[in-house]
């Protein structure tokens, strides 16, 4: 990808782009959809960029409508959800595991 | 009280009517049940209905009762719940392929209340798929239609639900509101949407868009009925980190109050003008005069970030987006595809959530990979979250000079399927006047307040400070008295009956 510049976001995203994108992301899209969203998502992402033109540096940012503090629950025992009720919606299962498939693909 | 009584009467009274044992619960569910086999085939409103399940809940509240108990003052009512809501063994989709047949293991913290409030609960609503939309077209099982013309959409995402109000197949049901979810529905459907502050209800076990922005909220056919929900579904949840531990407001007191004479009004000047429909911009303009000859005071107010909010909004909701959705990777629950032995757990991510998503969750998922990767992330995500700062700026100063905001709830009525499906910006621009709430967290609420010409349903959208949420049922239900006077009855009197209209092939 280009190098950003965070003062200028106009881009155009190439198909290729898109499709390295969508790795990244873990789908694995058809070549059709790649040629349909390229130019969708160019369109969009030139839109949004306006939030640049007010994002000055000394306005500081915020991540949550409200103060977040971190909550601790007690640490007691709890029941957890029954084990054959979670794994009953499992895509498969080998006793009382979930089981996936292989980790390592072609490149290791 | 017969069948077409019981789906026209509102919730409150339905629920008066089975505590004093003169209809019972089952008889207003089963009532409800017939009129969503009658008309949900047209409207689509439903993802599933659980009648079983209904009706035993239904008869449990009539065994309460007639043992003397007063299980709650929505006790026996049924409702319609957002597919985005888990359910313990109900089917829970987000209105995704991925999730097909899916059923939770638990309760979300909303449907847990619902049922201990003994509010029954009929089915799961459409919506659009990981409340991913402005028109419920992006459901993977099919658009819902909007009661008031078929050929329209009901709104997003919760437009199944909105869609389930209107066409008297419920009197209650439940949204989500992460831009508008809630209340631009409402505004497409002539009925009641609030979304509450943030933190005023618990996400626990809401299926996460994104989450600085969700929040469950209460929707209805009067504005007593929302606030009576709102009332069982709000208050702190320690499973919700973000759940607010503070008091529920005053929603029912404000709504049978109903009385605006003091308060003052703000209409934002950015939301309004150009880009806005010339029926919309009337009414929004006659409903603040109605506000005024009720003893409301109105001043001008300026949002000038307001502008940028719904930039920011497509990248924030994006970002957190691609971030919750990744846990959807085929390995403990939902679609797996490719898993033949030959591929990698990778590829097999890839190749389900490839034919698990649908195109606009994929839009999203991608946008927000993008701008929050390496080199991107300050440009676009922070910068965003600046916008954010500036929004929550701009809603203090304008809280300094007025009780509420108001604007209207979207810039044009009802559109029509499939008329902005190619055009994402064009479908965004729809959330223009709800988003900045969400950035900020603010309550808001729309109400219906007329109709166009071609007789579609025109919202009003009112605005409060956080944890001000009974400001919103004092306005919405001045409003409704005074107009349902003039209209001579309620504006949904007025919708035309689904089992005489051309039923649309879907």
């Amino acid at each position: 990808m280009r190098s950003p510049d965070p003062r200028s976001c106009t881009v155009a995203l190439s198909q290729d782009e898109v499709a390295r994108l969508a790795q990244l992301a873990r789908i694995d899209l058809s070549p059709a959809e790649l040629a349909h969203l390229a130019p969708q998502l160019d369109v969009i992402l030139e839109a949004v960029a306006r939030v640049t033109d007010v994002a000055t540096d000394d306005v500081a940012p915020t991540s949550h409508p409200v103060p977040m503090t971190n909550v601790f629950r007690a640490d007691e025992v709890h029941d957890s959800l029954p084990v054959d009720e979670v794994l009953a919606m499992a895509p498969d299962r080998e006793d009382d595991r979930f089981r996936v498939p292989r980790i390592l693909g072609e490149e290791q | 009280m017969d069948a077409s009584t019981l789906i026209t009467t509102s919730a409150a009274d339905l629920a008066g009517a089975i505590a004093t044992g003169e209809v019972s619960s089952v008889e207003v569910t089963r009532a409800h049940l017939d009129r969503i086999a009658a008309v949900d085939g047209a409207v689509h409103a439903f993802l599933s209905v659980d009648e079983e399940g209904a009706l035993a809940q239904a008869a449990a509240v009539d065994a309460r009762i007639a043992a003397g108990e007063r299980p709650g003052p929505l006790a026996g009512v049924p409702l319609a719940l957002k597919d985005v809501l888990a359910q313990k063994g109900v089917p829970t989709t987000a209105g995704s392929k991925i999730l097909e047949g899916w059923r939770p293991p638990y309760n979300a913290t909303v449907t847990q209340r619902l049922l201990d409030a003994g509010v029954v609960i009929l089915g799961k609503t459409n919506m659009d798929e990981f409340a991913m939309g402005s028109s419920t077209e992006n459901s993977a099982y099919g658009p819902t239609h909007n009661p008031w013309d078929f050929t329209r959409v009901p709104g997003g995402s919760g437009g199944g639900s909105a869609a389930a109000l209107a066409a008297f197949e419920a009197p209650l049901a439940i949204g989500t509101d992460t831009g508008g979810s809630i209340r631009q529905p409402a505004a497409f459907t002539g009925t009641v949407g609030v979304k509450p502050t943030y933190g005023g209800t618990s996400r626990f076990g809401q299926i996460a868009l994104a989450s600085s922005l969700d929040q469950p909220g209460p929707c209805g056919r009067t504005v007593l009925d929302t606030a009576l929900l709102h009332e069982v579904i709000a208050g702190h949840d320690p499973k919700d980190q973000t759940s607010l531990d503070a008091p529920v407001p005053p929603v029912v007191a404000a709504a049978r109050a109903g009385d605006v004479r003091g308060l003052r009004v703000g209409v934002v000047t950015e939301l309004g003008g150009e880009g806005y429909a010339p029926e919309v911009e009337a009414n929004f303009r006659a409903t603040v005069d109605l506000l005024a000859e009720l003893g409301a005071e109105v001043v001008e107010v300026s949002c000038p970030t307001f502008e940028y909010a719904l930039a920011a909004y497509y990248l924030i909701l994006p970002s957190e987006a691609s971030s919750n959705l990744a846990r959807f990777d085929a390995m403990r629950y939902g679609l797996r595809v490719g898993d033949d032995g030959t591929r990698s757990t990778e590829q097999v991510m890839a190749l389900s959530r490839e034919a698990g998503f649908g195109a606009e969750v994929k839009r999203r998922i991608i946008i927000g990979t993008y701008a929050l990767s390496a080199g991107y992330r300050d440009a676009y995500y922070g910068s965003a979250q600046k916008v954010r700062t500036l929004v929550q700026q701009d809603f203090t100063a304008a809280f300094a000079r007025a009780d509420v905001l108001v604007s209207p709830t979207t810039p044009t009525a009802a559109f029509r399927l499939g008329e902005r499906l190619d055009d994402p910006m064009a479908m965004y621009l729809n959330d223009l006047c709800t988003i900045p709430t969400n950035l900020a967290g603010n309550a808001a609420g729309s109400f219906p307040t007329g109709l166009t010409g071609d007789g579609l349903p025109i919202g009003f959208h009112v605005m409060a400070p956080h944890r001000a949420d009974d400001r919103l049922y004092r306005v919405g239900a001045a409003l409704e008295r005074a107009l349902t006077d003039r209209w001579g009855g309620p504006l949904l009197n007025r919708v035309p009956d689904p089992a005489t209209t051309t039923e649309v092939t879907r």
